[in-house]
């Protein structure tokens, strides 16, 4: 017996909309053509709700809710944008462009970056926070891609890709905090990697240049990701 | 077995210790075991057998009585005496122990006064057998009324009977939150399922808080029983322990209890010949601080790596596998027992108007009596430091309390006479948080006090979401900084901007939480940042008459 | 303020950068003659003075801040002026000069001046400032007012920015260029 999924009807930026009870606010909105920016969600892949940049405002909430993991309900009144959120969101990106190594100039992404873009949308116009400059290994060893820990944002879409869609999940986090990020299999390069398939998932779904095909110059690389959406519909899985 | 019958059983017990005319109880909790406690416990059993007292001496290693700083503690109610404990036993201290036993004469040179304010002033609930019971020995707590509460609520009660106590009791969370149990296992009860998992969460990980170890070590059937009567009243089938494994005592004393329980029939199928059914398993935690977030515990128990997960869905809708859960702390399981035996309003009736019953405190830092206490709600930070706490030690003044860990404030001695509760603590920039109560005089330095919580948050993020990861290492950069010598003005508004989204935009409460200590040193000791700014560094202690 | 006795005094400076921010502002091409009745250009790689001038309204700075010469010609622009603009990733991030910074000095002096030297391999100290430990934006060493981003930032953003600066505005730069551009 399958479960009876309502319609509910909310309130989006003062626009009266209906969406499936089993939808997220960030769904509803975009099919609204509402736009809220996103980092580490990627339609087709399962949510993580991890950079914070989609926190909307709900009423009667006291806290701000990420819109891609935050499911609709009736009579649901949501802000996806006031000075506080506005200010918070350029805060979160100051805080990533200090974690790691952005240069946008010199990278194959230049111009094809979802973190550049977002920079420039939410006017996040200079980092006023010490920049780390971490020293980050750039793992080569892939004949086909490369591994740029330094312009990493660790939003996991490689790590969801992977486990999700190619079945293989060579990726994933290691250590914590400021010291966590990513790598192949049990941390073998990732040339070395005895589960990658060399499908190059992982690659297109990266918002920047950290997981870049090899060959690229500077804003050459261009992703593409036809694949996700023609792989769940094939596949009936839903969002 | 029926509950009369455990009454039978009760009391038949009850009658053969009270045939036995000598009591000795030695603390064999963690830190009484770390001064050897153990050994001392069979060299007072030798010593017994030398003076011919072994036969009517019952030798019992037992829990936690407190006052750990004045360890090892040994208790002796010898025929006919009242009873006496002694502080700071030694093994070369037994045979006068022995010998005090045979003759009913006291060791003079040993003995810990118990009508101190330390022991008078404490009203005991969670820690009723602390101290008392050998947390090994099943029997002891089935002679000090184990059990009877489950017993009589799988047998005589309805579920919802149970939970009508719990939401009257108006007993909140011990974890640090403070959410109303009552509630929250009312919404898993309400959840349809047919499997519902309770979890005890035991991942105790605040800088100087001990309270669930000690509980843990000290009476785990409490545990057993609080969980199994969370299953009966949410309709649970399953239990979880989830344990940090830096607790191997408290491990070992749960493995034993829950054999000892499930072989007795008050855990496993049938219990008690209904056909209520619940188990509990015991899961280890590997060190994580972040895993006593309850989505970050319960991604921990599927085998995942611990991090938390935005909520809604609470686990009481989507918990452990998918399933409703309801995840508890220690100290509120330990609460269970007590309130289904005894009534709601018996339990409602001690403490303040919003926060019922009786808290654990781990006194710590500069305090005289360092240790664990079990008080009313309400009682005044004062009672608590001065009198049961026995102020602060070489002479010197005090400064601050630091409660609810890295999640909590500094509080200053304006606030000593502030009643201690959930909501009186909130208002005041603190938390109450799981009862870590670390205590500070004049040579404490606020913005290293500051320093060291946030460093804690910085180590123990799980790396999962932007603000806790960049955003605690850069307030402790910031911090860094300002305590150097090195800060400026400009250092100071941003710490505090960043204090403002790391707190709102976090995942989960270890981030929105971090910024804490800073926050409450701020409004309390902000002079201590500006004179570091100022260039003016002048030792800590000196702070006061500068400002003035 | 078309008027020539209320022109504003810029002043304009490259340090570690490519000059390429420079190069773009020149390729505002004829436009240049709109700014020119608002501008008085008083110091900078374009004009032949040693000395900065007192009473700036405008500095323009291209580069990262990478050596003491840099810094001290920040800390006296800053001083000596209104207004201050970080032209170019450069000046805004740190850019590709502060690529060096996660490598370490010691290591970059060693790559430079030995491992790629054929001849005379020595760490040049005379004559030349010294770097700093890092490359950083200017803001980290000064008060920076306006942020204009992009390597090098379009000649479009920048006319777009200077007019709306002589009219009187402070415009959104984010609005015509990025990190990058």
């Amino acid at each position: 017996m399958s479960k009876v999924i309502r319609v509910v009807t909310l309130t989006i930026d003062d626009q009266e909309v209906t969406g499936r009870e089993d939808e997220t606010i960030l769904t509803v909105a975009r099919q609204h053509d509402i736009d809220i920016p996103t980092l580490c969600f990627l339609e087709g892949l399962s949510g993580w709700g991890s950079c914070r940049i989609c926190l909307v405002a709900v009423e009667g909430v006291p806290k701000l809710l990420p819109a891609c993991m935050t499911y609709c309900s009736e009579g649901m009144v949501v802000h996806t944008e006031n000075e506080q959120i506005k200010a918070y969101r350029k805060s979160i990106l100051e805080l990533l462009f200090s974690e790691r190594n952005h240069i946008c100039s010199v990278c194959v992404s230049n111009g094809a970056c979802e973190l550049q873009a977002l920079a420039q949308k939410c006017g996040m116009d200079h980092v006023s926070l010490p920049y780390r400059f971490p020293s980050y290994e750039v793992d080569s060893s892939h004949n086909l891609f490369r591994n740029d820990h330094n312009r990493c944002v660790l939003c996991t879409r490689c790590i969801r890709v992977c486990d999700e869609i190619e079945g293989a999940h060579v990726w994933d986090l290691a250590d914590r905090g400021i010291n966590a990020h990513v790598i192949s299999d049990l941390n073998a390069p990732w040339g070395d990697s005895e589960t990658c398939t060399n499908c190059g998932k992982c690659v297109q779904v990266c918002p920047t240049g950290a997981l870049v095909q090899k060959g690229t110059a500077v804003a050459e690389m261009h992703k593409r990701r036809a694949f996700l959406p023609y792989l769940n519909a094939m596949r009936g899985n839903h969002g | 077995m029926t509950p009369d019958e455990l009454m039978d059983v009760a009391q038949g017990l009850q009658e053969k210790d009270a045939s036995i005319p000598n009591h000795v109880r030695v603390c064999t909790a963690a830190s009484c075991l770390s001064l050897k406690s153990d050994e001392l416990a069979k060299q007072i059993k030798a010593e017994l057998k030398e003076v011919g007292k072994d036969k009517d001496t019952k030798v019992r290693c037992v829990g936690c009585m407190g006052l750990c700083s004045a360890g090892p503690l040994v208790s002796v109610e010898a025929e006919d005496q009242k009873p006496v404990m002694y502080q700071k036993v030694t093994v070369e201290n037994a045979p006068q122990i022995a010998e005090s036993v045979a003759s009913g004469k006291k060791v003079k040179d040993l003995v810990c006064d118990t009508d101190s304010p330390f022991f008078a002033r404490q009203q005991k609930i969670v820690l009723e057998n602390s101290g008392i019971i050998d947390a090994d020995d099943i029997n002891d707590y089935i002679a000090n009324d184990g059990y009877q509460a489950l017993m009589t609520a799988i047998s005589e009660m309805q579920p919802n009977e149970v939970l009508d106590e719990i939401t009257k009791s108006g007993l909140r969370g011990r974890g640090g939150a403070g959410f109303p149990t009552g509630l929250k296992w009312n919404m898993l009860a309400k959840t349809p399922s047919d499997t519902k998992y309770i979890i005890c969460n035991a991942d105790e990980g605040d800088p100087g808080a001990f309270m669930d170890r000690a509980i843990l070590e000290s009476d785990p059937h409490r545990i057993l029983e609080g969980m199994a009567l969370a299953a009966y009243a949410t309709g649970a089938t399953e239990g979880f322990i989830y344990v940090r494994a830096e607790y191997p005592l408290a491990i070992k004393r749960l493995k034993t209890a829950i054999r000892l329980a499930t072989k007795n029939n008050f855990l496993g199928s049938n219990i008690g010949g209904t056909k209520f059914s619940f188990s509990i398993d015991i899961r280890l935690g590997a060190g994580a601080f972040v895993c006593g977030e309850e989505t970050a515990l319960i991604a921990s128990i599927e085998g995942k790596r611990g991090q938390p997960r935005p909520r809604p869905p609470f686990p009481a809708e989507k918990g452990l596998w998918g399933q409703p859960t309801s995840i508890n702390n220690v100290e509120t399981l330990a609460n269970v027992a007590p309130i289904v035996r005894k009534g709601g309003e018996w339990f409602a009736s001690i403490g303040t108007n919003k926060s019922k019953g009786t808290k654990v405190f781990a006194l710590a830092g500069k305090i005289n009596n360092t240790g664990l206490i079990e008080v009313p709600m309400g009682l005044s930070l004062r009672e608590i430091v001065f009198d049961i706490g026995g102020g602060i030690p070489d002479g010197q003044e005090f400064k601050a309390v630091q409660t609810g860990g890295p999640s909590g404030g500094c509080l200053p001695e304006e606030h000593l006479d502030m009643g201690v509760d959930y909501d009186s603590l909130r208002t005041a920039g603190s938390i109450m948080g799981s009862g870590g109560m670390i205590v500070m005089d004049k040579t404490s330095n606020m913005v290293d006090v500051a320093r060291f919580f946030m460093e804690f948050c910085m180590s123990e993020s799980c790396g999962k979401c932007i603000p806790c990861r960049v955003g605690t290492y850069q307030m402790h950069e910031l911090l860094n900084r300002i305590a150097e010598g090195e800060g400026t003005m400009e250092d100071l508004a941003k710490l505090e901007e960043l204090c403002e989204v790391v707190a709102n935009t976090s995942l989960c409460g270890l981030g929105q939480t971090s910024p804490n200590p800073v926050r409450s040193t701020l409004r309390y000791f902000r002079h201590e940042y500006l004179e570091l700014i100022d260039g003016k560094h002048i030792p800590a202690g000196a702070g006061q008459e500068v400002a003035s | 303020m078309s008027d020539t006795a209320t022109k504003i005094k810029v002043a304009t400076i490259w340090i570690d950068g490519c000059s390429g921010c420079h190069m773009s502002f020149l390729d505002i091409d004829e436009r240049i003659l709109e700014l020119a009745p608002h501008i008085d250009m008083v110091y900078g790689p374009l004009v032949d003075l040693k000395e900065i001038p007192e009473g700036l309204d405008l500095v323009i700075v291209e580069g990262a801040v990478a050596n003491d010469a840099d810094l001290h010609h920040v800390l006296e622009l800053r001083k000596k002026s209104k207004f201050m603009i970080a032209l170019g990733d450069c000046a805004v991030s740190g850019n590709v000069p502060s690529m060096r910074n996660p490598i370490g000095q010691k290591d970059c002096f060693e790559r430079a001046y030995f491992e790629n030297a054929d001849t005379g391999q020595q760490i040049p100290t005379n004559g030349v400032p010294a770097l700093l430990k890092n490359a950083i934006p200017v803001h980290q060493a000064v008060k920076v007012d306006l942020f204009i981003q992009g390597c090098p930032p379009p000649a479009d953003a920048i006319f777009f920015v200077l007019s709306e600066l002589v009219a009187g505005r402070v415009p959104d730069p984010t609005k015509v260029t990025r990190f990058g551009a």
